[in-house]
């Protein structure tokens, strides 16, 4: 069942539409094999161009550190070693941790507070809700850079500068998209469930533990999925919030690294290849949650 | 359409709930308070209490070691008036929106329309055209100013093994900003994403319709595509717009803080940064950020008003 309501998200209308399609199809039969035969050599061509970065960052981190720049592509030594290098060079071990540490307070927070919130706009009434979520809106609109300034003198004052808090707490307080999202989810659970458990007896916060989060579990999900990859990516709050290398996430100890090893590039690139891996892993292993997360935004907007 | 799936009132709905109608409301407005606490703290706490803080600094000049000093509208008179350095950033910040947005709608479109073409192997070329988006900004930016490196650069070698010219992406304040477009612009898998999604909302009995009143492959793009995904296209270049008014760690990665050659890679947001975290006027920046908001706000209003004209809604949806 929770599957189900999962898979919801954006397929329906992909899987219709797809089937029109092919049903209704255009034109006589060898003209169309022929334009699909076109269509494959572009798509195939733009692959090319779009993996080739790709490609070259493998390659060039594999270069021995002095033939960065040669013209030849495949890595002449061989040069695994650059990858044992990079973590005695700086602390990327370390830098590793901090970022797995951050990424996933943060994840595990908004997950409960951001749903939590959500529970509470979606299906609960009470007086004030509409105007409280027009607000909630409204703060998703606010750039960031207005609040960073005045965010980080209070995190001064509390003495956390140069601490791993200013990363992920605020997520206790949920996250205006993230609320929005999965209210758009909450509307969706059948209200015979909910009658059914407060006929049962069951409180409110109840029903959201028991029967609202295991049904939206998928949305749940994605919600972690986008949360991981925003933190684990995340430059300019660490820039503002750290100073001490050992306590740098990897996005900022890369992002540093130019500045203290100016000519060391086989070394950034090896250390590029560790930042995106975990990336790509992830992208793998909920591919689904990304796609149709990011197509429902895109209809929601 | 929010309003289709709305639950029924609870305790209304059907089912009759004996004696006990009263005390449920009261219950269920505690348990609303309960459940959206979490945001009203926050809300204080880290938006409205920082909004009003910043509107505060933005008349004050402080450094983080005397308290604030009420200086009225001086840092927004020396802002607009005496400051040589703000309209470079903000010049280089509509420059490079103005190259990204286009680029990135029409990119994403493109790949897109041909995506959705493809009989066979769809999920296997979306994958491929998404990972870039997967890469963290820092290892983009990183890869690209090695691949566009002026003199042993893998492009340049290219451009000069077929005798064209091999343009200063990194040095030449004429090109820093095209080659952060570049590096921004191998990451358009989201929006394709987006249209991939909207494309396939597009209903067939319009194409029908239309071929049957004689419209060729073009005129059925234009006269139905295009309208039929408008509102993707809104939400794409809504928020790449805002995104890109917003840019800060390609330039910071890819030059350094002082924006590269020239200043030419330094956007408003960098200049906010450097002001307030490491020349510590916390009052001139948070004005910064105060203006910086309101180009946005202007910026974005507009596209909301201009897009009463082109974007399409089907009737019923908002």
């Amino acid at each position: 069942m929770a599957v189900n309501t999962g898979s919801t998200m954006a397929l329906p209308q992909a899987r219709a539409g797809e089937r029109t399609r092919t049903a209704g199809g255009p034109g006589p039969r060898k003209g169309r094999d022929f334009g699909q035969l076109g269509l494959y050599a572009a798509l195939l061509g733009l692959s090319a161009l779009f993996m080739f970065p790709f490609a070259w960052l493998v390659l060039t981190s594999l270069k021995p550190p002095a033939e960065v720049f040669s013209p030849g592509l495949i890595p002449e030594p061989f040069t695994p070693k650059n990858y044992s290098d990079v973590f005695k060079y700086a602390p990327v071990g370390r830098w590793l941790w901090n970022t797995t540490l951050v990424s996933t307070l943060a994840v595990v927070t908004v997950v409960f507070s951001s749903s939590l919130v959500a529970y509470g706009f979606a299906r609960l009434r009470f007086r004030g809700r509409r105007a409280l979520f027009a607000l909630v809106i409204s703060t998703y609109m606010l750039p960031s850079a207005v609040l960073s300034i005045p965010t980080f003198l209070i995190w001064n004052e509390l003495g956390a500068v140069n601490t791993f808090y200013p990363l992920w707490a605020g997520n206790l307080f949920g996250s205006a998209f993230y609320v929005f999202m999965l209210r758009q989810f909450l509307f969706t659970i059948p209200q015979d469930l909910v009658d059914a458990a407060r006929l049962d007896g069951a409180s409110y916060l109840r029903i959201y533990w028991n029967i609202m989060l295991p049904l939206i579990k998928p949305a749940l999900v994605a919600v972690a999925v986008f949360e991981f990859q925003a933190k684990w990516n995340d430059f300019f709050v660490p820039l503002i919030y750290l100073n001490d290398p050992n306590k740098y996430t990897m996005s900022l100890g890369l992002g540093m690294f130019k500045s203290d090893y100016d000519t060391q590039w086989a070394l950034w690139m090896a250390a590029s290849v560790i930042l995106t891996l975990p990336m790509i892993a992830l992208f793998f292993l909920a591919q689904r949650f990304f796609i149709e997360g990011i197509a429902t935004t895109g209809q929601k907007g | 359409m929010a309003q289709a799936v709305l639950p029924r009132e609870p305790g209304r709905g059907g089912i009759v709930v004996p004696s006990r109608g009263r005390r449920r409301v009261s219950e269920e407005t505690v348990a609303g308070w309960t459940a959206i606490s979490p945001w009203v703290v926050g809300f204080l706490i880290f938006t409205l209490g920082p909004l009003i803080a910043s509107i505060y600094f933005s008349f004050t000049s402080y450094d983080m070691l005397r308290s604030p000093r009420w200086v009225g509208l001086e840092n927004y008179r020396r802002l607009i008036f005496d400051d040589a350095l703000l309209p470079k950033a903000l010049a280089n910040t509509f420059i490079y929106a103005l190259m990204h947005v286009p680029l990135h709608v029409v990119t994403a479109l493109g790949v897109a329309l041909l995506l959705n073409e493809a009989r066979q192997m769809q999920g296997f070329f979306r994958t491929i055209f998404y990972l870039p988006s997967m890469t963290p900004a820092v290892a983009t930016a990183y890869l690209w100013i090695l691949i566009l490196n002026p003199n042993d650069g893998l492009v340049n070698r290219g451009l000069r093994f077929l005798n064209l010219p091999a343009p200063g992406w990194t040095t030449d304040p004429d090109w820093t900003k095209a080659t952060i477009v570049v590096s921004q612009i191998w990451a358009f898998g989201g929006a394709m994403i987006i249209y991939l999604a909207a494309l396939k909302g597009v209903p067939q009995d319009l194409y029908e319709a239309a071929k049957l009143d004689g419209a060729n492959a073009w005129q059925r793009f234009r006269g139905v595509t295009l309208p039929m995904i408008s509102g993707a296209t809104f939400f794409i270049a809504t928020i790449s717009t805002i995104s890109s008014l917003n840019v800060f760690t390609q330039g910071y990665v890819m030059f350094d803080s002082r924006g590269g050659p020239e200043n030419s890679a330094l956007f408003v947001v960098m200049y906010l940064f450097r002001r307030a975290f490491e020349n510590f006027q916390m009052g001139y920046a948070a004005a910064i950020a105060w203006l910086l908001f309101l180009i946005i706000l202007v910026v974005t209003l507009i596209q909301f008003r201009f897009s009463k004209r082109w974007v399409y809604y089907e009737a019923g949806e908002t």
